[in-house]
């Protein structure tokens, strides 16, 4: 029988709005933990009547931390409704753009966000427990760190003019090409990122090997894993096809992004304006999946890059060859990523067309209907518009990152909560586990329920009658 | 001298403000050693002293009873109240919503959308924030400085940032002031 409940308001140190509430049993253990996301914003609504091309300035307004991801997306879904293939150099260069934008995302959830309960502890004063504690103790790796995120959102500025909601691609390709000059400044940057990258990849190993036991018992389960891929299975972030693989890494499908609607449905709780999304064939909540970093790396067979290839073989030997399922890996994935985002960056720049100016396609063989995939930093993004003759558009479907992993990061709460959370003795650091165990998968709320807006953290203890007993909130 | 205290939070915005703020890169160290920064979404305290901050930080517009919460709580607690982003100063683009309706933006999405299971109902637990029209903070509560741009220019934040901190009045013109 519930006996209190504990809400955690907000949640911080990710984006957006949740909140998390966890129902006490008499004995003062965990009876349930949930995870709302509380906020609503209608994107898919008010877009219906805009015109197609103005979806790739309209969506990046969803999320401000991957705002390429939408722009990009949107920008597929409208080259796949008229009809304009981008020339390759356009590819190359949105591509480019991509990466930038993955450099910055990874690397400032590492450093930035996650960083302060793996480097300063999860029981730190939440005084300090912070990128301003991390200044404070470590300041030599915070201007790196900072120098990292600057790196990844210079491309994007160089490419797209803006570091936030960049004007850059448009449908059939993008409209700017890229000068030898801004090329080889791109180019100089590389090596220190990687060694950013690198140190970030040792800190997280030496952590590992101290805290084997969080990791092995902080929400560790089965799920699916789901994103796209190069046609060899190897690692992909923007262009393939969708492949999904069971819990034992099994392959269940392969399919052009086109076809989601065949294979991903969305159930809807009460509780949360966030959707859950799973695979059709196995039902919910069997066929739930994880997608981002972890699930990427689950997926990949292997990674096109050098340096972050020999870091996916020691990843795959986490639990010898079987998929790694620790929520807390996430963060060590994350940084394999980001490596081969920079790895990848350096591939595209030393490509001979990447300062081509044939970056635009203008030839339309308009349907009306498109759907552009890619995979941003926190996984799978989907846009799909539908447009009339005119090119307003008359539907608009989003299915964002975060909503797929929405089942695992509540599930991750309530393993969690039922691991740490103890009472009567309630006390901060476990429930800034608990809060770990949503920031491990790098929620963008905002974007998920595009969206999605807020991560609160309050507790409230709820008697069986459901008459609060106390709130617990940090402040 | 006690550093000024700074607070922030996010309402319904995407989050690109605060990114912008970050986007100052080398230069937040130098708000950190001007200021004290309290809550916000990037540090682990959940809401503005009680006993007050000296700015007080908001992004994004109000678009549901949690945010209107926020508002007025960082509005009572501070003392100068910053609207930062197009969003927090006129509701930028997600008061779009304000057209079509709060009703049938729900529908659209838990309702209607192709990908829904059937029968999904909107979600209504009275845990969850109630959805109104999309307002603009200066709407809700006063405000002291409106700071527009989707997002505000790094340099401009910082600019503003600097001189509240060091208890100067801002003013944003020419080079500062930008609408894009
Ligand atoms: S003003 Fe622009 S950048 Fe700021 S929150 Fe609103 S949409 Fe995002």
């Amino acid at each position: 029988m519930t006996t209190q409940k504990i809400t955690i308001e907000p949640v911080t140190r990710i984006e957006g709005h949740a909140k998390v509430t966890i129902h006490m049993k008499d004995d003062n253990t965990v009876d349930h933990a949930y995870m709302h996301v509380n906020e609503f914003r209608g994107f898919e609504k008010f877009c219906e009547g805009r015109l197609y091309f103005e979806m790739p300035q309209i969506t990046p307004r969803i999320c401000g931390i991957c705002p390429v991801s939408h722009h990009l997306a949107a920008a597929k879904a409208s080259d796949a409704l008229t009809g304009q293939t981008p020339p390759r150099p356009a590819n190359l260069l949105r591509e480019l753009m991509h990466m930038g934008q993955v450099i910055q995302s990874h690397g400032m959830h590492f450093f930035e966000l996650a960083g302060p309960d793996l480097l300063l502890g999860f029981d730190a004063s939440p005084e300090i427990r912070s990128v301003v504690g991390l200044i404070g103790a470590n300041p030599e790796l915070t201007v790196k760190a900072v120098q990292l995120r600057k790196f990844g959102q210079e491309i994007i500025k160089t490419l797209g003019g803006r570091k936030l909601h960049p004007i850059f691609a448009v449908p059939g390709g993008v409209n700017k090409a890229l000068t030898m000059p801004e090329r080889d400044s791109i180019l100089q940057g590389v090596d220190t990122a990687v060694e950013t990258l690198q140190l970030g990849i040792q800190i997280m190993k030496d952590w590992a090997e101290k805290n084997m036991e969080d990791i092995n018992k902080f929400a560790v389960f089965p799920t699916g894993y789901f994103g796209l891929t190069t046609p060899e299975n190897g690692l992909e972030l923007y262009d393939g096809d969708i492949r999904l693989i069971s819990r034992e890494g099994k392959p269940l499908e392969k399919f052009p992004v086109a076809n989601y609607l065949d294979h991903i449905a969305e159930h809807v709780e009460p509780w949360s304006y966030l959707k859950f999304p799973y695979y059709k064939k196995l039902g919910y909540p069997g066929g739930v999946y994880r997608v981002g970093p972890l699930g990427r790396l689950n997926l990949a067979e292997k990674i096109d890059t050098p340096l972050a290839n020999e870091e996916l073989k020691a990843f795959k030997q986490l639990n010898n060859g079987k998929m790694v399922e620790n929520t807390l890996y996430y963060h060590y994935a994350r940084l394999i990523e980001a490596l081969f985002a920079a790895e990848r960056a350096r591939v595209l720049c030393e490509d001979k067309d990447i300062t081509s100016t044939d970056i635009l396609n203008t030839r339309k063989n308009y349907t009306g209907h498109g759907v552009g995939v890619l995979e941003a930093p926190r996984g799978t993004l989907i846009h799909d518009y539908t447009a009339d003759e005119n090119g307003k558009l008359l539907k608009v479907n989003l299915i964002v990152s975060t909503g797929h992993n929405n089942w695992a990061m509540t599930n991750a709460v309530d393993s969690v909560a039922k691991t740490y959370v103890k009472g009567p003795d309630i006390h901060e650091g476990m429930l800034n586990r608990v809060e770990a165990a949503i920031r491990a998968y790098d929620p963008c709320l905002s974007c998920s329920t595009h969206a999605v807006g807020q991560m609160p953290i309050q507790v409230d203890f709820i008697a069986p009658d459901g008459t609060m007993i106390k709130t617990l909130k940090r402040d | 001298m006690t550093k000024p205290k700074i607070s922030s939070d996010w309402m319904c915005g995407c989050a690109g403000c605060h990114m912008s703020l970050l986007d100052m890169d080398e230069r937040i160290l130098k708000i950190v050693e001007l200021a004290d920064l309290r809550a916000t979404p990037i540090t682990d305290l959940k809401e503005p002293d009680a006993s007050g901050v000296d700015v007080g930080v908001l992004e994004g517009g109000i678009n549901n009873t949690a945010n209107e919460e926020v508002a007025h709580k960082m509005r009572e607690r501070s003392k100068i109240l910053v609207a930062l982003g197009d969003c927090a100063v006129f509701g930028g683009v997600p008061a779009l919503r304000n057209f079509c309706g709060v009703e049938a933006a729900l529908r659209r999405a838990y309702v209607e959308a192709e990908s829904n299971e059937e029968g999904s109902q909107i979600p209504n637990d009275p845990e969850l924030a109630t959805m109104t029209q999309t307002r603009a903070v200066h709407e809700v509560v006063s405000v002291d400085y409106n700071v527009p741009g989707c997002p505000p220019d790094p340099d401009v934040i910082f600019y503003v940032l600097s001189e509240l901190a060091q208890g100067r009045k801002p003013e944003l013109k020419d080079e500062l002031l930008h609408w894009h």
